[in-house]
């Protein structure tokens, strides 16, 4: 569905990412992990158009997206949820799912996606005439994925999504991925959490320094004993 | 889906009628001099208000207002004045043929000063709202200055830093409440629209918002241009209120003026910067008080000019210190909250007001 192509971006003088080739197959969920600073976010920046790639090809069903614009990256199905949730606090929840629908126009099925997130998300019905920034972290993190899945995205692109949560709350948060991959969806997601991420993905890559270096099933780079030494803590 | 609906209508149409009749009784009952004070307490209305677009609802620290102001008061000042007068005040450098027998009515010449401050706020945001935060309010700054050294040296346009005398005058209080009330009903659209909510998720986080497909710098532009053209409105009345500009008016302090209403009022809340616009003018009068001189506890003071901008710099002090959110922080009025403490009874489901 996705498909990356050598790609190059550099900030100022550094090279963060140096040429990268990575796939993302329909209803999959594909793992990006790595260290800090290896170069997951950029990539996931460079897929949505908010930095602009030096060198590369970034094609979503055999369309060219290199160097699109954000707007139009998100209107043709790929949305991002920015690392950090990163809700817009002042407004309240509702209105929070109505900006997810920014770039929609078609009125119907705004009410009946908003209408399933709100199954999904049954604390965010509750809450919605809170204002978003008095919402708990977990809470936060769950109107972010569901700001996010109101534009109706086609790809779901995820950065650390159990940043600073509990780890019960993290456990929920990967429940809910799960839930979302199970109604359908294609789900690129990065994580500092390797081991929580390779056991939900169906397929994983490992960047060091702007490279990947490793690739392979989820469970079978869980496995391997390079990634268990350099990012799951185990011996 | 709003039961309350019909009565909210109907109380902002009585509302209304009471502004129209209380601005008529006025006209005819007041003294010229408390006209005067409500009129620029009007025009301190709209230029908080169209700062809190800017500052409060999209986020972006500007401080160049009073730049716009200039603009639109000596667009609208030009357009006005009559051939004759034009000729008796341009005697250092007569003034371009083309301005010289353009004489027009007070209303087109506001909308007119507007448009142009709005040209302004183009090209000024163009370059500069690829800046934020501190950066953005330097360079807004120094463009605010910039625009004042050129109306200072184009002396066959604007005559320099002799200024201009001769404005017609405008003394109703419908003018320039009429406009201010004008301005009150499409903010209060604006903000409600899907734009007002695109310039919110800027204010409140500028990469969820462009990951959320808001397209950022066309909307700050959006917003920054706007603020600019009811900059340049308040700038036109303000030479029809004063009737005499010169260059020196529209100096950056006047800008913090500006933003101590909307700071007071609260950012990011219209009903915060209606009220502050209000009591900071007619506080600025009331206040000449302290400037006389005074005996304090058995002490002569003698009269220090100046002393208002102290009170009002420690009242500044004050609220970013304690009270950082203002008067209404974000929250707006609304007939809800009225009818809630009326007692009126609340429908199934609540309504977006």
């Amino acid at each position: 569905m996705l498909k990356i192509e050598n790609l190059e971006v550099y900030y100022g003088g550094i090279h963060a990412l140096k040429g990268i080739t990575l796939e993302v197959p329909e209803n999959k969920i594909v793992t990006l992990v790595g260290a800090n600073g290896a170069g997951k976010s950029t990539t996931l920046r460079a897929i949505s158009g908010l930095v602009s790639p030096s060198a590369g090809r970034i094609t979503f069903k055999g369309e060219d997206i290199t160097g699109k614009k954000t707007v139009d990256i998100v209107k043709g199905g790929i949305t991002l949820i920015p690392e950090g949730r990163r809700i817009f606090a002042n407004l309240t929840v509702l209105e929070n799912l109505k900006m997810g629908a920014y770039a929609r126009k078609d009125k119907e099925e705004i009410k009946k996606d908003m209408g399933k997130i709100f199954e999904l998300f049954p604390r965010l019905k509750e809450r919605e005439w809170q204002q978003a920034g008095t919402l708990s972290g977990g809470e936060q993190q769950m109107l972010a994925i569901g700001r996010a899945l109101m534009s109706r995205p086609q790809l779901l692109m995820m950065d650390e999504p159990s940043l600073g949560l509990a780890p019960l709350l993290v456990k929920e948060v990967f429940n809910i991925i799960q839930d979302i991959y199970n109604q359908g969806m294609t789900i690129l997601l990065i994580e500092q959490n390797a081991a929580a991420a390779l056991q939900i993905a169906d397929y994983g890559y490992v960047l060091e320094t702007g490279r990947i270096v490793l690739e392979g099933p989820g469970k079978e780079l869980a496995d391997n004993d390079e990634v268990r030494r350099a990012y799951l803590g185990k011996a | 889906m709003d039961s309350r609906k019909g009565i909210k209508t109907a109380l902002t149409i009585v509302t209304l009628l009471l502004a129209a009749a209380v601005i008529y009784f006025g006209d005819s009952h007041l003294s010229r001099f408390q006209i005067r004070i409500l009129n620029l307490a009007a025009i301190f209305v709209i230029l908080g208000l169209s700062l809190n677009l800017v500052v409060g609802f999209t986020g972006m620290f500007s401080l160049g207002h009073s730049g716009f102001m200039c603009v639109g008061a000596y667009t609208a000042a030009i357009l006005t004045m009559s051939p004759e007068s034009k000729e008796l005040i341009y005697y250092m450098e007569p003034i371009v043929p083309v301005l010289k027998n353009i004489e027009w009515p007070v209303i087109p010449a506001t909308v007119m000063g507007g448009v142009v401050a709005a040209i302004f706020g183009v090209l000024v945001g163009f370059p500069a709202l690829r800046l934020r935060d501190d950066y953005l309010a330097i360079a807004t700054l120094g463009f605010a200055e910039i625009i004042r050294i050129i109306v200072t040296n184009t002396i066959s346009i604007t005559n320099g830093a002799l200024g201009l005398k001769n404005i017609p005058s405008e003394k109703s209080l419908w003018f320039y409440w009429g406009i201010c009330i004008l301005t009150i009903l499409i903010l209060k659209a604006l903000i409600n629209s899907s734009w007002g909510y695109a310039f919110k998720a800027i204010r409140d986080n500028e990469i969820a918002a462009e990951a959320m497909g808001v397209s950022v710098f066309k909307h700050k532009l959006l917003s920054f241009t706007i603020g600019a053209f009811f900059a340049g409105i308040a700038g036109a009345m303000m030479s029809f209120l004063i009737t005499s500009i010169d260059p020196t008016m529209f100096r950056f302090l006047f800008t913090f003026q500006i933003l101590l209403i909307v700071v007071l009022g609260g950012m990011g809340s219209l009903t915060g910067s209606v009220i502050a616009g209000v009591v900071v003018t007619i506080a600025m009068e009331w206040l000449r008080i302290v400037e006389r001189p005074m005996h304090l506890f058995g002490m002569d003071v003698p009269g220090i000019p100046g002393m208002r901008m102290v009170i009002f710099a420690l009242l500044l002090l004050i609220i970013i210190l304690f009270y950082r959110q203002g008067l209404m922080g974000t929250r707006e009025f609304n007939w809800d909250w009225v009818l809630d403490k009326l007692g009126v009874a609340k429908s199934k489901e609540r309504g977006v007001s």
